[in-house]
C-alpha cells in the first residue's frame, strides 16, 4: 500500500491505496470524480485526459503512486460557480459533442494546448488532438469550438 | 493488473540494488503500463527512476548532444539547443505518438523498449549515438538486437544518450493512422565522412539501409535514390502494409528526407 497525497481541483486529498492503482481508478472509483472517463483503457482514446502539474496526461496510463505530491485538474475543476469554462461553452455552442463520452478528455487536452498556443491553426489543433478520439462528430465542430475558445481566452 | 511493489528511488545505486529478475525500471510507462494492463507483462517490483535527477536534462557541446534517459519527448521537442544543433531530432520527438504520450514518454524508455516501429532507435543509429549506461558505453550499432531486445543486461540502466551532430539531417515517417507508430520511418544523416540511412518499422529491428547509403555517398541527392532496388523479402508484412508497400515507402521517405535535409 502507498500513501498518496494530491491536490485535486484545489482540494487536498490523501489516501492509502494499492500500489497498482491507476490515476483514473483513484479519481473515479475511490474519489467518485466520474467526469474523467475511461474509454479504451489502452492509452489510445484520450477520454481520461487530466492535467498533472499543468500538463495533459492520460490518467489510465499512470500509477497514482507515481505522482505523489502533484496538482491535478480534472474536468470537474473547470467550471466556476456554475459558469462553464470558455472551452466547454464553445463546444456546447458549436455542437462539438454528440454522445459526450470523449468530451472531458478533449476539453482537458485543449486546456493544455491553449496554454502554450494562444491562436492555434486548424492543423495545429488537429495535430494536438491526435490522442483524443471522437466517434460522433467528425471533428469539424470540435476544431471550430477550439478556435472560438482560443479567441475568447 | 497483478499487484506489485512500487518503489520511488533517488539514485542509480538504489535502483540497481532493488533490481531483480522480476523487477522493471519505470520511466514514462507509456509501454510498460499498457503491457501490464493487458497481462502481457507482470513484475514483482516497479522501480520508478523518474526522481533520479542525474538522468534528466540536455547538454550540448560542439560535437554532440547528450540527453538524459528520463528526458521527456516534449522536452526534447521544445529544446532550443536541440532545435539549433539537430533540428531533425527535435522534430522526431515532436512527432512521437500524441501530445499526452510526449508529456510522459522518455527517450531512455523508448530505446530500452526497442519497439520495431519506434522513432528514436532510428535516430540513435543515424546519429551515431552512444548509449551511456550505469555499467558501460554501448554504440547504437550494437545496442538494438532484435524485436524488443537490446544489449542491456539485467539491472543495467540507461543514463544518457549521446548523439553526434551531423552536417545535416532529416527524419521522415509514414505513421499508421490508428496507432501513430511508424509503418516505415527513414532517418538520413550526412556527416563529413559518410551518409547514414536508418530505417525503422520495416524489419523486426531498426537497421541501416546500405543500398541507399551507397547511392547517397556518391551523390547526395534525392534522384540518386531512384535507381536503388529495395528488396521486399525480409520486410514486415501485416494488416497495415505488405512488404512490397514497405519497400516502396523506404525509397519514397528516403527521398523526402534527403530533400528536407538541413
Amino acid at each position: 500500500m502507498q500513501r498518496v497525497s494530491l491536490v485535486i481541483n484545489g482540494n487536498k486529498v490523501s489516501r492509502e491505496i494499492e500500489d497498482r492503482t491507476l490515476l483514473s481508478s483513484l479519481l473515479r472509483d475511490i474519489l467518485s470524480l466520474t467526469g474523467t472517463h475511461v474509454g479504451c483503457d489502452t492509452s489510445q482514446c484520450g477520454a481520461c485526459v487530466v492535467l498533472v502539474d499543468g500538463k495533459s496526461v492520460k490518467s489510465c496510463t499512470l500509477f497514482a503512486a507515481d505522482i505523489d505530491g502533484s496538482k491535478i485538474i480534472t474536468i470537474e475543476g473547470l467550471a466556476n460557480n456554475g459558469k462553464l469554462h470558455p472551452i466547454q461553452e464553445a463546444l456546447k455552442k458549436h455542437h462539438g459533442l454528440q454522445c459526450g463520452f470523449c468530451t472531458p478528455g478533449m476539453v482537458m487536452s485543449v486546456v493544455d494546448l491553449l496554454k502554450n498556443k494562444k491562436n492555434p491553426s486548424d492543423q495545429e489543433i488537429r495535430d494536438w488532438l491526435k490522442g483524443n478520439i471522437c466517434r460522433c462528430t467528425g471533428y469539424q465542430n470540435i476544431v471550430a469550438a477550439v478556435k472560438e475558445a482560443a479567441s475568447k481566452m | 493488473m497483478k499487484s506489485f511493489n512500487f518503489h520511488s528511488i533517488k539514485s542509480v545505486k538504489e535502483a540497481q540494488k532493488l533490481a531483480s529478475g522480476k523487477s522493471v525500471y519505470l520511466a514514462g510507462g507509456m509501454t510498460t503500463i499498457p503491457a501490464m494492463k493487458h497481462g502481457l507483462a507482470s513484475y514483482s517490483d516497479i522501480i520508478d527512476i523518474k526522481n533520479i535527477k542525474d538522468l534528466s536534462g540536455i547538454k550540448v557541446s560542439s560535437k554532440s548532444i547528450r540527453i538524459g534517459a528520463i528526458t521527456k519527448h516534449a522536452e526534447v521537442a521544445s529544446s532550443k539547443e536541440v532545435r539549433k544543433s539537430i533540428s531533425s531530432l527535435a522534430l522526431l520527438a515532436d512527432g512521437i505518438g500524441d501530445a499526452q504520450v510526449r508529456n510522459r514518454g522518455t527517450i531512455g524508455g523508448s530505446i530500452a523498449n526497442n519497439d520495431p516501429t519506434a522513432d528514436y532507435p532510428s535516430a540513435c543509429l543515424a546519429l551515431n549515438a552512444t548509449i551511456h549506461t550505469s555499467n558501460r558505453k554501448i554504440h547504437a550499432n550494437k545496442f538494438f538486437k532484435d524485436m524488443f531486445e537490446t544489449a542491456l543486461k539485467k539491472g543495467e540502466l540507461i543514463e544518457t544518450v549521446e548523439f553526434q551532430i551531423p552536417t545535416k539531417s532529416s527524419y521522415e515517417k509514414f505513421p499508421s493512422p490508428a496507432s501513430l507508430y511508424a509503418m516505415v520511418g527513414v532517418y538520413v544523416a550526412k556527416y563529413k565522412s559518410e551518409v547514414i540511412v536508418a530505417v525503422t518499422g520495416a524489419q523486426s529491428v531498426v537497421y541501416r539501409c546500405k543500398e541507399i547509403e551507397n547511392a547517397l555517398n556518391s551523390n547526395f541527392s534525392a534522384s540518386a535514390i531512384d535507381g536503388v532496388k529495395i528488396k521486399s523479402s525480409g520486410l514486415n508484412s501485416d494488416i497495415h502494409a505488405s512488404s512490397d508497400y514497405r519497400a516502396h515507402l523506404i525509397k519514397v521517405l528516403a527521398k523526402k528526407a534527403v530533400t528536407g535535409c538541413k
